[in-house]
């Protein structure tokens, strides 16, 4: 395995791109990305898209994007991992640098909502779980999904929707800061608990958008990135796993399964213990798709225990200064959730936090360099860890 | 919000003759966005999906389902039950799975109220999904119907029954308070 580092960051502005295509939008975060690096196309010998799709035109956005963007004839992949997707072309990017068959790859993360309606969207996410036995005859969303394991959650720790909406209340804070965000709006408890119910427990603001957006990052090996930057971003390692498509079965509706066991495998291999895991990272990005998710996402990555996740937020803890600081962006609830691109747009504002280039209202305190990304597909069907230093991996 | 289909398919009807309109008077298919005014080109082609799923291997759910019973499968050495019903046993390797008429009784495990539903699904009330553990181990997703939904908790007592799907008519299973 050779060391592989992030060099090079590009990111879009989050929202409605009513006015630019995919490939346009692509290519905004991929010349950004270029340019932070301080490399021209020639140099990319692999590009890989996360990309989910579907309500959107082009099949085959890889190659579309690959000749926008002057990036042909290098090779190139689209990953579909649900909601990780972006994350799984991170993967793909640095499993071509790690193994040594390139030497710069792109991971390129990229979705285009509004070509389809809010239904048809709707309805595209909600087939994607258990089709046949969830969706069609079950008519499930994706807010419908996780306001399961909300009730489940609620129910068993005595926690109250108010305690929901303090995620929501944080994100939006953040946002507001994030020139990038798609929401610029702060919010109260009462703005979220007034608002119409999408899938009882869940109301709109415990629900992350519809969004479109891109971000990119450059991934090259350390021979290569030493000569780039005095800063790279190594990824010190990376973990996946898979849960059930029926949600039917899984045992428990209070964590998310593969979450824990990717955390658990992560945190193995990059030597964290899991009781004190917030002691070894200095900012989190986590999946907060919905409200709920960000809640579970403290526990399962043993930030706190079980139980306890949902007073969190309210108590400042996972604010920057708290015990540790989780989506300073605005996390997908407030900065907005293009599929594909939200696994890439985790590596890019992780990598942005450990170069301390964010204003300070929402720059963490850098004094580990290490810093995480929770990145789910799916509820739970995709789970994605990424850990990411400033001290290159003891290895390779 | 509960439209009918025939109101839904009006309004894509009257929207896509509005476009017609538009292409034949301007010459093309480009229409200002509802919110900022950017032009969109409206896609001419249009591509209606149903696809086609083989339930050959576990047809005999189906066929339960029209007697009004509901099935699962289980294997028959190591006493594995299989819902969603499958017709293979990945912990044998084999696929000489028997099937069992499943009791029915159950407890709700966690829940949720669709308001905003998925597009083919418009037409329904806003449905109650429930996960409910049967009393054989394995779990059951589905609706469930009550005249009090107020009353549906976690730990609750539910029974598993056939009942057809309106106004389709299909027959479907659902969960309903014991
Ligand atoms: C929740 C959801 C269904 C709302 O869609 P909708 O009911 O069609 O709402 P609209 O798009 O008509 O928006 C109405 C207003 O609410 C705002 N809004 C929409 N979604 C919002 C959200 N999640 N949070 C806060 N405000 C939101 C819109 O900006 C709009 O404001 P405006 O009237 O000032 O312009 C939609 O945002 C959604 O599908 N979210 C989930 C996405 C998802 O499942 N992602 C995958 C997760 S793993
Ligand atoms: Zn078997």
């Amino acid at each position: 395995m050779v060391n592989a580092a992030i060099v090079g960051v590009g990111h879009t502005k989050f929202g409605r791109a009513t006015d630019k295509q995919l490939q346009e939008l692509a290519w905004e975060a991929i010349k950004e990305a270029l340019q932070d690096a301080g490399i021209t196309q020639r140099d990319v010998q692999f590009v890989a898209v996360g990309n989910t799709g579907r309500w959107s035109s082009d099949p085959l956005p890889a190659v579309v994007i690959s000749e926008y963007s002057d990036l042909c004839p290098a090779g190139s992949i689209r990953v579909e991992a649900a909601c990780a997707s972006g994350s799984a072309a991170v993967r793909a990017a640095y499993q071509t640098v790690a193994s040594g068959q390139a030497d710069i790859a792109l991971a390129v993360g990229v979705e285009k909502m509004s070509e389809s309606t809010n239904l048809q969207v709707v309805e595209m996410i909600g087939r994607a779980g258990n089709f046949f036995w969830e969706f069609e005859q079950f008519g499930l969303t994706f807010p419908g999904y996780y306001a399961m394991y909300a009730t489940a959650y609620l129910h068993r720790y005595g926690a109250k929707e108010e305690d929901l909406a303090a995620i929501a209340v944080k994100n939006h804070y953040y946002a507001d800061l994030n020139p990038h965000a798609h929401f610029h709006k702060r919010i109260t408890i009462d703005d979220v608990m007034k608002s119409r119910y999408v899938a009882w427990p869940l109301k709109l603001f415990d629900c992350s958008p519809q969004t479109d957006g891109a971000a990119a990052v450059v991934i090259a090996s350390e021979k290569i990135a030493r000569k780039l930057t005095d800063t790279p971003v190594w990824i010190r390692t990376q973990a996946v796993a898979t849960g059930t498509s029926n949600l039917s079965k899984r045992s428990n509706f209070l964590s998310l399964d593969s979450a824990v066991k990717a955390a658990e495998e992560a945190y193995k291999r990059a030597g964290v213990e899991r009781d004190k895991a917030y002691k070894y990272f200095d900012v989190a990005e986590v999946h907060d798709c919905f409200t709920i998710a960000e809640i579970l996402a403290y526990e399962d990555l043993g930030f706190v225990e079980r139980g306890q996740g949902y007073a969190l937020a309210r108590e400042g803890e996972t604010y920057k200064g708290g015990r540790i600081p989780v989506n300073l962006d605005g996390g997908l609830k407030a900065k907005g959730h293009p599929i594909g691109a939200t696994g890439v747009s985790m590596a890019a504002e992780l990598t942005k936090q450990l170069r301390q280039q964010n204003p300070p209202e929402r720059q963490a305190d850098i004094k580990r360099g290490w810093a995480i990304a929770h990145n789910i597909g799916g509820t739970g069907h995709y789970a994605y860890i990424t850990i990411y230093t400033l001290d290159k991996p003891p290895t390779g | 919000m509960a439209q009918t289909r025939e109101q839904i398919e009006q309004m894509v009807n009257q929207w896509l003759k509005y476009v017609e309109e538009l292409m034949k008077n301007e010459g093309l298919p480009i229409v200002p966005e509802e919110k900022t005014g950017d032009p969109l080109w409206v896609d001419v082609r249009e591509m209606r999906l149903k696809y086609l799923i083989p339930v050959k291997r576990i047809k005999k759910f189906f066929d339960g389902l029209c007697e009004g019973k509901i099935y699962a499968t289980r294997c028959p050495v190591k006493g594995i039950y299989y819902f969603p019903p499958q017709a293979d046993c990945p912990a044998c390797m084999d696929e000489n799975l028997e099937w069992v008429e499943v009791k029915g009784e159950g407890e709700i495990l966690t829940f949720t109220k669709i308001n905003v539903k998925p597009l083919s699904f418009v037409h329904y009330p806003d449905y109650i999904v429930a996960i409910a553990r049967m009393s054989e181990g394995f779990n059951v997703l589905c609706w469930l119907s009550t005249d009090k939904p107020d009353e549906v908790k976690p730990g609750m007592k539910v029974k598993l029954v056939v009942k057809r799907r309106e106004p389709e008519g299909f027959f479907s299973y659902y969960l309903e308070p014991a």
